[in-house]
């Protein structure tokens, strides 16, 4: 990081310091969701109402196109070779046989490639999405066993991958650390997450723990987890006129052409990135590697390039989630109210990125306690540098959290639901800000009715069936609402016979989740139009503003940018209504949306439809662009989403597989905007969170540093034997102060299930299995 | 993927006579040997596709079964007679794969399957002496949960990851080869080799020797008979453990009881010490777990993988004790 750098994340963090102290005091009129959106008492509309992706028959009929599957004249295709040592130099690189190989154009290496910027690192600015702080193939240095080291360009995939496949290439090893002892031995640092420490000390848990009538003090241990999106990474891309196009698969569109533009010394609007569809991302569609190689590549060979990643390329280049070594103490009075919380251990990272799991995030907010410490530390190892997964943090924090919560009632003898409830608090306890929206408690009791919890065996290992031992657990599941500046929204009304038809872009990413639907469902109700009449356009770094798909945030911020275009275009339009309208006098804050124009919202017979405003105006269209107020709402009030997750499972006596055999998700997500889309976003995350219980582990030699199972043969997932019917439930209670009265859901679904799986196996088996994966010999 | 040329072959000679070359590779489904030329770990220059040859299967006169090589994995499975008089195998082949693998999958290829080790499969980044002899062995210590028990050598900690081929060494299957000196059959379990030290020769197949067909005895017992594959997840894993055993009684004695591991050994692991003990004794778990004890008696379990023995010996008392009650697995 530059001193320049340094010194704008010291400004920065001063200005947030000075905003943190001071939005909190605000009346909540002045901060933005202080009045609640109009329509959050909307009832009987679109919102709500269960909608199919809009893109679902195109993407059954294979119309949709996705980053490989785009094409340019004469292009030619990428392959990669990859280092096998976790650190040191090249001394030779063999490519003749590559070189005159059938097909290809070019082998590149650090040798040849174009002289280019080092990707500025994810966090470093606002727009900044590189994998790591290193320069791509411009020296011969190695960093990580997987890194990238050649690129050969042919005429087809399979005369490239063959020409990989001849290049062979000499080291000079240097010493490494690639085991966790190694790590911890060179020594631990304060964990940082977004420039603020992963650091909470209120009162004095030790002290407290130590003289509590009951106590939990455990470690456990969660691995490395690989990103496995069913579209491996992929970008077709060309040099044009100077500039860049490339179709690439991103959750980050506009931030990703940023970067790449800086890496290349290109101005903004010499890049053009889109990205309209993309096969699932997870936190791990970012900037990475081959992008940047293939711009390079197809610079020197001139000629357009589509480069994508083998599966194994995926393992090599796409970083993961890292492995976590937790403590959770918990210290109660003799009817289980917390006294002491303790959240402490460490993550790993790499010497050149700065992505500590952050997993005491989820515990800040979720217990009352006098007494809390809370904190992350890391320790680095020369590895691909890890990356976020789905729920960064929450997703392997609530593992340790709610299996020490259930420890404890075990040791109590409560019940699990009875001694969360019981320690839930009425403000933040480490921030001390009032809740949004919290409601978890009506989560818990209509999940526990619904699931049949008050038939859970009281006695660990006491249902057996046949060889099944059968038990039944749960966990919270917990992740924040967030809501990230920079997000516009540009919308366009076009007169198209005595109607309209709405445009609304927005530079969001669609993931699969829905976002392109969710979209269109939340501007038709806004502007008072038909589903029919709402067009929306994403995924294009030529959209104004920036909005990621990360964070769970991205409804959030279309929303709140949706608001402020939906404003101007108001404003807009009664100016060119003028004086003839019975709009006339009238400002925008006395006007809504409804029906396809504007009436005025206390005597609804004053109206004009948006067809005749501009008609009357000469005009075919109007156009505004606005951007979303600044996300105060986050530093005003405590705002999180919760889950009540209940879990069945069978434990065979004979072998120790584990089967779940019913799963119930209860959510507390402010209001769902399309039940649909929600309830797959649920159930994913739920199945995401099996595998992770279950089976889920990276194999990371520490001999090496070298991932040995890069394939889905090898790093199992559950497959559709290993997933039960899955119950989904929600409050539905909005939340009064984001937009549409909506959480962000993409995440919290994984949140707490490895918990509730891990606690539903005690139950059956009498065993507390405290490392992840609990595979059939941690049950033997 | 390495070029090769690709000739299809109409009968055994045609495919003996494409097939003589040193690189040259008969193909089946290709659910094996692709996977293992797409990662550069098989480099044949021809393929010899042989999926045309005789896919029949035939009662042979003493009341046996011969199974062409082409059959596909699916079709052996559904087959009446082998559901009805050999349920192990039937059971065994579904516990493999995917669908969609076993439909293209033929029983010649699934005899020759090679390891999953993943130090075998990453060409260029590990050691194995496998797939490049004389390199070393990065699996001995390091990630070996999937690796042998019995029969390993300090060259080779391998599994044959086959599960068919675990039934067939309980059904005291034939195999029937064609090859430059002519026909011959061979006990199948002769067919596969413990790694010694050549651990990249897999099987005592000739150079450019084809399989042909696969043959059952008849046998009784066989008729009550089952599989049990125990693995990470419900479906598409390698065992960690797997049991065929066939079992006869004669009141509460074991009259008779064939036996069969996979997921211990380079090989399919008929288990003859373990039935020995068993025949003429009492059918009780005790017994079971005393056969197995005496089985796994020279097991050497490494790093990842020391539950395999208890493991095995759990498995197979539920499987014969499942098999005694007359339950099917």
């Amino acid at each position: 990081m530059s001193i320049v750098d340094t010194a704008k994340q010291a400004a920065q963090g001063l200005m947030q310091g000075a905003m943190e102290k001071l939005v909190p005091l605000a009346p909540d009129s002045w901060i933005p969701g202080g009045v609640p959106d109009p329509l959050i008492a909307r009832k009987h509309g679109l919102i709500g109402t269960p909608v199919s992706r809009l893109d679902g028959p195109l993407k059954v009929k294979g119309g949709a196109r996705f980053a490989a599957e785009y094409r340019f004249d004469d292009m030619v295709y990428a392959a990669l070779v990859y280092a096998t040592i976790p650190r040191g130099r090249i001394v030779a690189i063999d490519q003749a046989a590559a070189e005159a190989a059938t097909g290809v154009v070019l082998v590149m290496t650090h040798r040849n490639a174009p002289r280019m910027n080092t990707p500025a690192v994810f966090g470093s600015s606002p727009t900044a999405v590189g994998p790591a702080d290193l320069p791509i193939l411009q020296d011969d240095r190695i960093h990580w066993n997987g890194q990238p080291i050649a690129c050969v360009l042919a005429e087809t995939q399979e005369q490239a991958d063959h020409a990989a496949s001849l290049i062979a290439v000499t080291y000079d090893e240097e010493p490494s650390t690639t085991s966790l002892a190694g790590a911890k031995a060179n020594g631990m640092e304060q964990g940082l997450f977004m420039g603020q420490p992963l650091l909470n000390e209120i009162g004095d848990a030790e002290a407290a723990l130590a003289s509590a009538p009951h106590r939990i003090d455990h470690v456990y241990r969660t691995p490395r987890h690989n990103h496995n999106p069913i579209e491996p990474h992929a970008a077709t891309l060309a040099w044009v006129d100077g500039g860049l196009v490339i179709h690439d698969a991103s959750q980050m569109v506009t931030q990703q052409a940023q970067t790449i533009g800086e890496v290349f010394d290109l101005t903004p609007d010499q890049v053009r990135l889109t990205s309209p569809y993309v096969g699932g991302g997870f936190g791990s569609k970012g900037l990475w590697d081959h992008q940047v190689i293939g711009a390079a590549a197809a610079q020197l060979a001139g000629r357009p390039v589509r480069i994508t990643l083998s599966r194994e390329g995926v393992y090599r280049v796409v970083g993961g989630r890292t492995l976590t070594e937790q403590r959770v103490g918990i210290g109660a009075t003799a009817d289980g109210r917390f006294q002491a919380l303790i959240h402490s251990g460490l993550s790993v990272m790499t010497p050149h990125n700065s992505m500590p799991e952050p997993f005491i995030l989820g515990t800040r907010a979720a217990y009352a306690a006098p007494n809390i410490a809370l904190k992350v530390e890391i320790a680095r190892m020369n590895m691909l540098a890890n990356t976020f997964m789905r729920a960064p943090g929450e997703a392997v924090g609530t593992f340790a959290l709610e299996c020490a919560v259930d420890e404890l009632a075990v040791q109590i003898g409560i019940d699990p639901v009875d001694l969360r409830i019981l320690n839930e608090p009425d403000k933040d306890p480490t921030s001390g800000l009032p809740f949004s929206s919290r409601h978890i408690v009506e989560a818990w009791r209509r999940g526990a009715e619904r699931f049949g919890w008050s038939d859970r065996p009281a006695t660990p290992a006491s249902r057996r069936d046949g060889e099944w031992l059968v038990g039944m657990g749960c966990a919270t599941g917990t992740y924040p609402y967030y809501r990230m500046p920079g997000a516009e929204a540009r919308i366009t009304l076009t007169r198209d016979g005595d109607a309209v038809r709405a445009t609304v872009e927005v530079a969001a990413a669609e993931m699969g989740m829905g976002t392109s639907t969710t979209t269109a469902i939340v501007a038709a109700e806004r502007l008072g139009l038909p589903l029919d009449r709402v067009e929306v356009a994403y995924g294009d770094s030529a959209i104004p503003g920036a909005i990621m798909a990360g964070g769970s945030q991205q409804t959030a911020a279309i929303g709140a940018a949706v608001i402020a275009a939906h404003n101007a275009l108001v404003a807009e339009l009664l100016k060119l209504a003028g004086n003839d309208s019975g709009l006339a006098g009238l400002s925008p804050d006395d006007v809504g949306s409804v029906d396809g124009g504007l009436s005025k919202r206390d005597d609804p017979v004053r109206r004009e439809s948006y067809a005749s405003i501009l008609s009357r105006a000469r005009r075919d269209s109007v156009t505004v662009t606005a951007a979303g107020s600044p996300p105060l709402e986050l530093m005003h009030w405590s705002m999180h989403s919760h889950s009540a997750l209940f879990c069945e499972v069978r434990v065979n006596a004979v072998t120790g597989e584990t089967r779940v055999t019913r799963m119930l998700g209860s959510f507390d997500c402010g209001r769902i905007l399309n039940p649909r889309t929600a309830t797959s976003q649920f159930r994913g995350g739920i199945i995401m969170g099996l595998g992770m219980a279950l089976m889920e582990e990276t194999q990371f030699d520490e001999r090496s540093g070298r991932i040995m199972n890069p394939s889905l043969a090898e790093y199992h997932l559950p497959v559709h034997m290993d997933v039960p019917e899955i119950d989904v439930i929600w409050t539905d209670i909005a939340d009064p102060h984001t937009p549409m009265g909506a959480h962000g859901i993409g995440e919290i679904g994984i949140t707490g299930v490895a918990a509730a799986v891990a606690n539903a196996i005690y139950n059956a088996t009498g065993k507390r299995v405290r490392n992840l994966p609990i595979t059939l010999d941690r049950l033997l | 993927m390495t070029p090769f040329s690709y000739a299809r072959a109409n009968d055994a000679a045609e495919a003996l006579q494409l097939g003589r070359d040193a690189a040259a590779a008969y193909l089946g489904g290709g659910t094996n040997l692709v996977d293992l030329m797409r990662e550069t770990v098989a480099r044949p220059d021809r393929l010899v596709d042989v999926s045309g040859l005789p896919a029949d299967i035939a009662e042979t006169e003493d009341g046996g079964l011969l199974i062409g090589a082409a059959v596909r994995n699916t079709a052996l499975a559904e087959h009446h007679a082998v559901r009805t008089r050999y349920p192990m195998l039937s059971r065994a082949i579904v516990a493999g794969a995917s669908a969609q693998i076993r439909n293209m999958a033929t029983v010649g290829g699934n005899l020759l399957q090679r390891t999953r080790c993943t130090y075998f499969y990453d060409t260029d980044g590990s050691r194995c002496n496998k797939r490049a002899p004389g390199s070393g062995c990065d699996a001995r210590e390091g990630f070996n949960r999937i690796h042998a028990i019995l029969g390993a050598s300090d060259a080779c900690v391998a599994t044959h990851p086959s599960d068919m081929c675990v039934a067939l060494a309980a059904l005291d299957a034939t195999v029937h080869l064609e090859g430059s000196g002519g026909a011959r059959r061979l006990p199948f379990a002769d067919l596969h080799r413990l790694p010694g030290d050549r651990p990249d020769i897999d099987t005592v197949l000739e150079p450019g020797e084809l399989v042909t067909a696969v043959e059952l005895p008849p046998l009784r017992l066989a008729a009550t008979s089952t599989y049990r594959k125990v693995r990470d997840r419900a479906s598409y894993a390698f065992a960690l453990i797997s049991v065929a055993a066939a079992l006869e009684l004669d009141g509460d004695r074991i009259a008779d009881v064939r036996i069969a591991f996979g997921g211990v050994a380079h090989k399919p692991w008929r288990a003859t010490r373990a039935e020995e003990a068993l025949r003429g004794g009492p059918a009780t778990d005790q017994a079971v777990h005393a056969a197995a004890a005496l089985e796994f008696a020279d097991a050497r379990p490494l790093r990842d993988n020391a539950f395999k023995p208890a493991l095995a010996a759990r498995t197979l008392a539920a499987v014969l004790g499942g098999l005694a009650r007359g339950e099917a697995a």
